[in-house]
């Protein structure tokens, strides 16, 4: 019996060696999929509607943001925001002729615009910024939407 | 030969300036991936053009007003988990004839599991939904909306998908999609300006 107890006395520390190994390992998986946030919001965050017939957006270097929603101040009406500053719809051509010009030619054609707009925004407003889309023939689009039921949006 | 002295450097708070860079990397990092409803929004018409004439059994359409009220066909009040059956009903009709298709050259549809009502569609290819909002319309319910009409398309897909190839339509390959897009099921959703 004696012995058994000596035995437990004597426990060896674990060893730590790896531990950096371990730590180094999930700092390049965080390093690898962080994604930072380039813009500020200017206006309330939007909460999006949801929906079930999703597509994922592949490339995110590809995706211009447009985003839609109420002011910080509550002040009425829909506000558009064009990369760091509340902008007008009639500057959305401006916004997608600067986006294009980071891309090279062949890549233009698959740039998308993901409309990122409140539950409570007007179709007005999104229907506006479609029609500006449409005059410089920025065709591809994306209503941002979570996932979910879509009766979810009307309750 | 100097070499030989230099002390090792120590190593021991490598760990702590690894778990410093982790923490850094945890706290800002955001794994969401954006999802949404992709669509493909017309490209811009010459004036001249004259829309082609369409007939009116081949057109479903789908009107939501500034109180967020839908009606389809102009004369039927719906809500939206109602619409995508609605939706179904009417692109799988393929009502057609052979000889009523013939000059737009399409046969009458086969896989339609439709009702084959002449008064409704004639072919999938032929038909077309056309939704019309009201500017004052909310967001919400417009993304229902547009959610039920792709959903409609999805699960015709996926039917169809099931019976020929037994997977689902996303499953199937490039070339199996492609031919249910464009000849099978093609989905075709027309946007009127919204009302004022």
């Amino acid at each position: 019996m004696s012995k058994f107890q000596k035995k437990k006395k004597e426990m060896p520390a674990v060893n730590t060696a790896s531990l950096p190994d371990i730590v180094f390992m999930l700092l390049f998986f965080f390093m690898v999929t962080t994604v930072m946030r380039e813009t500020d919001l200017k206006i309330q965050k939007p909460s999006l509607p949801k929906a079930d017939q999703v597509k994922k957006l592949e490339k995110k270097s590809l995706v211009s943001y447009i985003y839609v929603g109420k002011s910080k101040d509550d002040t009425p009406g829909d506000k558009i925001q064009l990369n760091d500053k509340i902008s007008n719809v009639n500057e959305v051509p401006n916004f997608i002729f600067i986006e294009r010009r980071k891309h090279s030619e062949d890549e233009i054609p698959l740039l998308t615009t993901s409309i990122k707009a409140d539950m409570k925004a007007n179709v007005g407003t999104i229907s506006d910024i479609k029609q500006e889309l449409r005059e410089v023939n920025a065709l591809k689009i994306n209503y941002s939407t979570l996932k979910g039921s879509a009766f979810d949006n009307i309750k | 030969m100097a070499r030989r002295g230099t002390p090792e450097i120590n190593a021991g708070s490598m760990a702590d300036i690894a778990f410093l860079l982790l923490i850094f990397f945890l706290v800002t990092t955001t794994m969401d991936v954006d999802t949404g409803i992709s669509r493909k929004l017309p490209e811009k018409q010459d004036p001249n053009i004259v829309p082609p004439v369409l007939k009116e059994k081949n057109v479903f359409e789908v009107n939501v007003n500034r109180n967020d009220e839908i009606l389809v066909e102009g004369d039927t009040y719906m809500k939206v988990d109602e619409l995508r059956a609605a939706a179904i009903k009417f692109i799988d009709n393929g009502g057609g004839t052979a000889e009523s298709l013939q000059k737009d050259k399409l046969t009458p549809c086969t896989w339609c599991g439709g009702d084959k009502d002449i008064a409704s569609s004639d072919h999938p290819k032929k038909a077309i939904i056309s939704l019309q909002s009201d500017r004052g319309t909310s967001y919400a319910m417009y993304i229902s909306v547009q959610n039920e009409l792709v959903g409609a398309y999805t699960d015709l897909r996926d039917k169809y998908a099931n019976k020929k190839y037994g997977k689902d339509f996303k499953d199937l390959s490039r070339a199996e999609q492609k031919i249910i897009k464009t000849d099978i099921y093609p989905q075709i959703i027309s946007e009127a300006e919204p009302t004022k």
